[in-house]
């Protein structure tokens, strides 16, 4: 399976449950993807529909819970999910495929919506596994403008306390979030610098629509001991197509028919330069 | 003798009889182990016991982490901070997640005293009661706290917890504690009035009802421990046979056991519903016996409300 190529078709997915569902976080659903396509498909975790209820399963939780659609996408494609009735009742009245991820439906672990909740849970789930001497590990997925909510720094701090080497937080640095670039709104400079001061290893990726570079920080992430991994996984907004990338107000957005034909054909074109690479 | 043992005492007996064999049971504290009596635990069980330092957000989050994990994670912190600065953990994290976590919210009420409104949690009635999939108890006694907190370590569900911080004064006694999960106890029977109770205000409508009692007035007390969900049949059984209801609580008038009961009343057995709570302001400081004592929320304060409801 080429799972480079796989993440523009997921795109392709979630771009069509953006339209069908008439809303969508687009931007972070598209900078995310290569992470949630690490994470469920390419064996970045140990997690399926056939574990679901083992108690051994990694757990992800993905804390910017605006960025559903890909999940959505990935979820499918795991196999959790019907990608057909996804895209056919996303948003709908009384669908199940609401705008945030629920735990009702399969292969979801915690509810997320509102920012700032995911890493904190997570340090649960960690904790937890170092209780019950499991080997499991956690992940959760932030967004960059959400580290500004005073719960992470908490976090922070719990993680590193506690040592928790089974727990891996990734954040999709885009630099961009619904008011624009994230420095201006309030800034992160010197994030690593930051974060690594409470403890944690951290492991920036130059690249992190690169499928490659984001399995590599998993495994580095995995061979770290005694302290939380930080993956900073710098990516960009929008990824996959010039109509919509680095665009703050892609943020949440639905594309006009011709942005949805041209953003198809980009896709299309990043998917055969990979092929041909 | 007046009673020395304080609720929150007796919440970290049952926790550490159960952590003996359960070893899921977790205590997690935002460095409020001492408020909440439970030092005893973490000392016995460190490897059950998780301190999350002042930070009642993560406390919320990680609580709710551990119970998505299997475990039974009970978070105590000040009534106060938890039901306000970890409100949005509450609802997201424990309620809409659906996780096993059991809120401990210590000190609650006007408990602090003169610590003044910051530390006072006259709102976590209204707060918790309004967050769907959230219980919300008020136990009003150390013999009902224990046994409510026995049913609450069977059970799979989230639910928030207000215990005082002081000794009450027993209504029950070891022997008899009639106690049925979600059903409020019916603590003496009457006819003329109907007082309904929760947490530390339970004993003052007891005491009220011997007050009334010789003046001829008959009065029922009900214990209604679950605040939510409420026993709205034990209100209406008790409410349809009295001329009048008087509810009381340690807490602000609005949103409160006041207010779910005179909706119950008022849709099942209309008749004169008197809501007798805190002020909606700062209480007057002092401590919780003067406190009480100067809004009237004693027995001679409740059975004079009463009288001035059944004469209406």
């Amino acid at each position: 399976m080429n799972y480079k190529s796989l993440a523009y078709d997921l795109r392709k997915d979630t771009l069509d449950i953006i339209m069908s569902g008439g809303g969508g976080h687009i931007g972070g659903d598209m900078s995310e993807m290569e992470v949630l396509v690490a994470l469920y498909l390419a064996g970045g975790m140990n997690v399926s529909p056939q574990n679901m209820d083992d108690p051994n399963r990694d757990r992800f939780v993905l804390s910017k819970g605006h960025s559903v659609e890909a999940y959505y996408a990935v979820l499918a494609k795991a196999g959790f999910l019907d990608i057909d009735e996804v895209k056919e009742k996303f948003s709908k009245f009384g669908s199940p495929y609401i705008g945030h991820p629920n735990n009702h439906l399969p292969g979801i672990e915690m509810n997320s919506g509102s920012l700032g909740h995911g890493l904190p849970v997570s340090v649960g789930m960690a904790l937890a596994g170092k209780m019950d001497g499991r080997g499991y590990r956690v992940y959760t997925l932030l967004g960059d403008g959400e580290f500004a909510e005073g719960s992470n720094w908490e976090a922070l701090e719990s993680g590193a306390m506690y040592g928790l080497d089974n727990l891996c937080a990734i954040i999709d640095r885009n630099h961009l979030q619904i008011s624009g670039n994230t420095e201006d709104v309030m800034a992160h400079e010197k994030l690593a610098a930051k974060v690594a001061a409470f403890n944690w290893n951290v492991i920036d990726v130059k690249d992190a629509n690169d499928l490659d570079q984001v399995m590599a920080a998993l495994e580095e992430a995995r061979r770290c001991k005694g302290k939380p991994s930080f993956i900073i996984a710098n990516t960009v907004k929008g990824c996959g197509s010039p109509v919509m990338e680095n665009k703050a107000s892609w943020h949440h957005h639905v594309p006009t028919p011709e942005e949805y034909d041209q953003i198809v054909k980009d896709l299309e074109s990043r998917k055969e330069a990979l092929q041909d690479a | 003798m007046p009673n020395k043992i304080a609720n929150r005492k007796v919440i970290c007996d049952v926790l550490m009889e159960h952590a003996k064999t359960d070893k899921d049971v977790v205590v997690l504290c935002s460095d409020s182990r001492g408020s909440a009596s439970l030092t005893p635990f973490f000392n016995e069980y460190p490897e059950q016991s998780v301190e999350v330092g002042i930070a009642e957000q993560d406390l919320v989050g990680i609580a709710a982490g551990l119970a998505a994990c299997g475990k039974k994670p009970f978070a105590a912190s000040p009534a106060s901070f938890l039901s306000t600065r970890s409100y949005e953990q509450c609802k997201i994290d424990c309620a809409y997640s659906d996780t096993n976590v059991k809120l401990i919210g210590i000190s609650g009420g006007i408990s602090y005293g003169a610590l003044g409104m910051s530390h006072h949690s006259a709102q976590d009635i209204a707060a918790m009661s309004a967050i769907p999939n959230m219980r919300v108890y008020l136990p009003s006694d150390r013999f009902q706290t224990r046994k409510l907190f026995e049913a609450l370590l069977q059970d799979q569900k989230c639910a928030y917890i207000r215990v005082g911080r002081n000794p009450v004064e027993d209504v029950y006694t070891e022997d008899d504690c009639p106690f049925q999960m979600d059903k409020a106890t019916l603590v003496r029977d009457g006819e003329d009035v109907l007082l309904v109770a929760c947490g530390e205000m339970v004993r003052p409508a007891v005491d009220a009802a011997e007050i009334l009692e010789k003046s001829g007035i008959s009065a029922s007390v009900l214990d209604m421990y679950c605040v939510k969900p409420l026993d709205r049949e034990a209100i209406v059984r008790q409410a349809s046979k009295a001329r009048a209801v008087v509810s009381v609580e340690e807490h602000s008038p609005f949103g409160g056991l006041g207010s779910m009961v005179a909706q119950v009343v008022g849709q099942e057995c209309p008749k004169t519903c008197v809501t007798m709570a805190l002020p909606d302001s700062p209480v007057i400081t002092g401590t919780s016996k003067e406190v009480f004592d100067y809004y009237g929320l004693n027995g001679e304060g409740i059975a004079k409300r009463a009288i001035e409801a059944l004469g209406k």
